[in-house]
């Protein structure tokens, strides 16, 4: 099973290599994790997909509360909550029918073109992993030069937050 | 009150109430030792490598309950404290290391002696600390100490650069009073709904069992568990960790459980309908086949650290809390609770148990032309009439030591259970020595482990530490060459060791006293011999049955009721005949 775990860790040297040195340490598997300060500069909001059976994902939630420097964790996954992962795809878009083609479907998946050379576009997408999985589906005809994708960051729907 | 670095660090140990400071010297700590060199009240014991000054300092912290405390310089300085450092997380002792370091200008450059200490540190740690800025030394060192004894304790590394104690740079000193951090907020009492949920199914059982582990030696919780277990009435078994916790001769005591367990208690573990598991972790060593464990129990998990909780054995009734918090509230509750336990059927389960204990698992040779080494343990246990302080390092030794020396009391019995570290005992030895200095402090050990740490005889020269090493000299890795003979088809692959020191002169070069003892007759009055040395160092080299093995013996990946017996006791050796 898939789960998405989001915690709240000291902005602290050293802090992600206890977070994934934890998950290499105990065979723990790591989907994405993406991580970056937050509104208050002394803490990190670390967003960790992972899958496992429901009692390894319990360990895990104990093993990350365990480390020290852990102020907060929520699995996010457990109630209704909101995914979105970023893309940035450069394609080659040299021909007429590349330059158009490509243009309609980043159109059709609310893509932005945000550079431009003679040959090539690159386009940012952002969305649920599955979207960005489409797109790159979708692009199949096509020359693809370089992806870069965030991983999942997440956060709860509704009034259930994360925060101290 | 203005102070430099250097002083800073000595000053936040004395505001700590550090008694004993375990190091060696080198060029990332000069600063601090110069600090050390200026001052009185904390004593600096100069072991003869890292690896001891980490051992030292758990033996002293497990004896003590109090943390231990080392310094010892970068890069191989704290290299080869890891080891020591791991043996003290394994088993959760409150210890603090301070690592030097190269200069902040300098991390990151391969400088000499550079190594990435919070790096190498970081999965054997409770937590580790790099110093970048004099104004957060007395903080850290304030953290540190906190991290390491509350909650489940652990060992905490502070490595602190070189410019950091720099005699030149002074700042006004200020020890913080009290910490509070908000990521770290250990839990202390239990739930009182899991606690009387626990109480009223101990009071259903039928065949009820109590498993204690070493969680109960580190939360001070011996004299609750022992009104608990009194109160109750039901059988009690103990992990290696555990030990003294409950009196070895206690009738309700059915001996450690296990892979080298008593029969009693393994097959008690394996029948019982409620297990109660008191600051125990469900070790592979204890548990054996996990799909085969205590098949037929509802369990109960009293643990401080909630990652123990459910991480091998599934528990119906999980407390998360202080050991000693937990028993007591539940003492209260039994004392306080009209229903009371079922009184036929737990005489009934008494009945099977005291059959059980009738085979006398424990039985070995005693008419051997050899010396037994349980033999020996057992005569150290009467010479010392039970109330040594006793180390071991790993191996079959260390099993024998655990099963025969008979222990009354906690914090006794100190050995590297989780990390199961050959080398432990004699640096250990020199910790509970220096701790207790009228207490008699033996170190069981064989020749093998021995030579991992020997060079400290020489420490113990120098501080007057008069340890006894009872070495048991079989001239095999015993344990080794025990998994060889059930496993291996005999094949004795490196296990035998050639060309071993003559350990009297080795002893006597190094200023004690050294006796080797080959024939039975001489066992007893040598024993008493160098027990009498209450001032010196012995080491008894003493020449044991060279095939002995260590029994019952459950094989790796078998279940409780799977033992392979010894062949002088009552029952049939091999478990699949026992169990057909």
């Amino acid at each position: 099973m898939r789960h998405i775990i989001s915690i709240l860790i000291e902005n602290e040297a050293g802090a992600l290599s206890r977070v994934a040195g934890l998950f290499s340490a105990r065979g723990y598997n790591i989907e994405s994790l993406c991580v970056a300060p937050t509104e208050d500069a002394s803490l990190s909001r670390m967003t960790i997909v992972t899958t496992g059976t429901d009692r390894i994902i319990e360990q895990i939630t104990k093993q990350l509360n365990k480390l020290v420097d852990v102020v907060k964790l929520m699995e996010l996954s457990e109630g209704p909550h909101i995914e979105r992962e970023m893309m940035l795809i450069k394609v080659k878009a040299a021909t007429m029918d590349q330059r158009e083609d490509v243009k309609r479907l980043c159109d059709i998946f609310r893509g932005r073109i945000i550079d431009v050379t003679a040959s090539t576009y690159t386009i940012e997408l952002t969305g649920a992993g599955n979207k960005l999985d489409s797109f790159i589906e979708a692009l199949s005809e096509h020359k693809i030069l370089e992806t870069v994708r965030s991983g999942v960051s997440g956060i709860a729907r509704g009034d259930r937050s994360l925060h101290i | 009150m203005e102070l430099s670095g250097g002083e800073i660090l000595v000053q936040c140990l004395k505001d700590e109430g550090v008694e004993f400071l375990f190091g060696y010297p080198g060029g990332a700590v000069l600063h601090i030792y110069d600090a050390l060199y200026q001052q009185e009240g904390i004593k600096h014991i100069l072991v003869r490598h890292e690896q001891a000054a980490t051992h030292a300092a758990d033996g002293y912290a497990r004896a003590t309950g109090k943390p231990g405390v080392v310094l010892v310089t970068s890069g191989p300085g704290a290299t080869n404290a890891v080891t020591g450092i791991a043996t003290a997380y394994m088993d959760s002792i409150p210890m603090v290391v301070i690592t030097g370091q190269v200069a902040t200008a300098n991390i990151g450059s391969d400088a000499f002696q550079e190594v990435d200490s919070v790096g190498i540190t970081r999965p054997c740690v409770k937590h580790n600390f790099l110093v970048k800025d004099i104004n957060d030394l007395a903080a850290t060192f304030k953290k540190a100490f906190y991290v390491a004894t509350t909650g489940r304790p652990g060992p905490v590394v502070v490595d602190v650069p070189k410019d950091i104690t720099d005699p030149n740079i002074k700042i006004p000193y200020h020890y913080p009073e009290s910490v509070s951090l908000r990521s770290y907020q250990p839990v202390t009492k239990g739930h009182p709904g899991q606690i009387k949920r626990a109480v009223d199914l101990l009071l259903t059982a039928k065949k009820p069992m109590i498993y204690t582990g070493g969680g109960v030696v580190l939360g001070n919780a011996a004299e609750p568990l022992r009104h608990f277990v009194k109160k109750l009435g039901y059988p009690v078994t103990s992990t290696l960790m555990g030990l003294g916790s409950i009196a070895w001769d206690d009738q309700q005591f059915l001996g450690m459980l296990g892979m080298h367990g008593t029969y009693e208690a393994n097959m008690a573990m394996h029948d019982c309908d409620v297990l109660i598991a008191i600051g125990a972790r469900f070790d592979d060593r204890v548990t054996g086949k996990i799909a085969e464990f205590c098949p037929h129990a509802k369990i109960i998990h009293i643990d401080i650290d909630p990652s123990s909780i459910s991480k091998t054995i599934t528990v119906d009734v999980p407390i998360v809390g202080n050991v000693a918090d937990v028993l007591n509230d539940m003492n209260h509750l039994l004392d306080n609770n009209k229903a009371r336990s079922n009184k036929d059927a737990i005489d009934a389960w008494w009945a099977i148990i005291n059959d059980w204990r009738a085979k006398k698992c424990m039985s070995y040779d005693r008419n051997s032309s050899q010396i037994k080494p349980q033999a020996v343990i057992e005569l150290v246990h009467e010479i010392t009439k039970g109330d040594a302080y006793v180390t071991s390092d790993v191996g079959q030794h260390q099993m024998w030591a655990a099963q025969y020396y008979g222990f009354s009391k906690p914090n006794r019995w100190i050995n590297s259970g989780g990390l199961g570290t050959m080398g432990f005992g004699l640096p250990a030895a020199m910790g509970v020595q220096l701790a207790f200095p009228d207490e008699v402090v033996v170190c069981v050990t064989g020749e093998g482990s021995i030579q991992m740490c020997i060079q400290e005889l020489s420490t113990c020269l120098q501080y007057g530490l008069p340890v006894k090493i009872v070495a048991l000299n079989n001239r095999y890795l015993g344990m080794v060459r025990q998994w060889q003979e059930f496993f291996y088809e005999n094949r004795y692959s490196h296990s035998y060791m050639e060309s071993l020191p003559d350990f009297v002169k080795l002893t006597e070069a190094y200023g004690h006293v050294g006796m080797r003892i080959e024939r039975v007759e001489d066992l007893r009055p040598k024993l008493e011999e160098a027990f009498a040395m209450k001032d010196r160092l012995v080491f008894l080299d003493i020449v044991t049955d060279q095939t002995e093995n260590v029994y019952p013996m459950i094989a790796q990946g078998k279940a409780h009721n799977e033992m392979h017996m010894s062949p002088h006791c009552e029952l049939p050796q091999d478990p699949e005949r026992e169990l057909s």
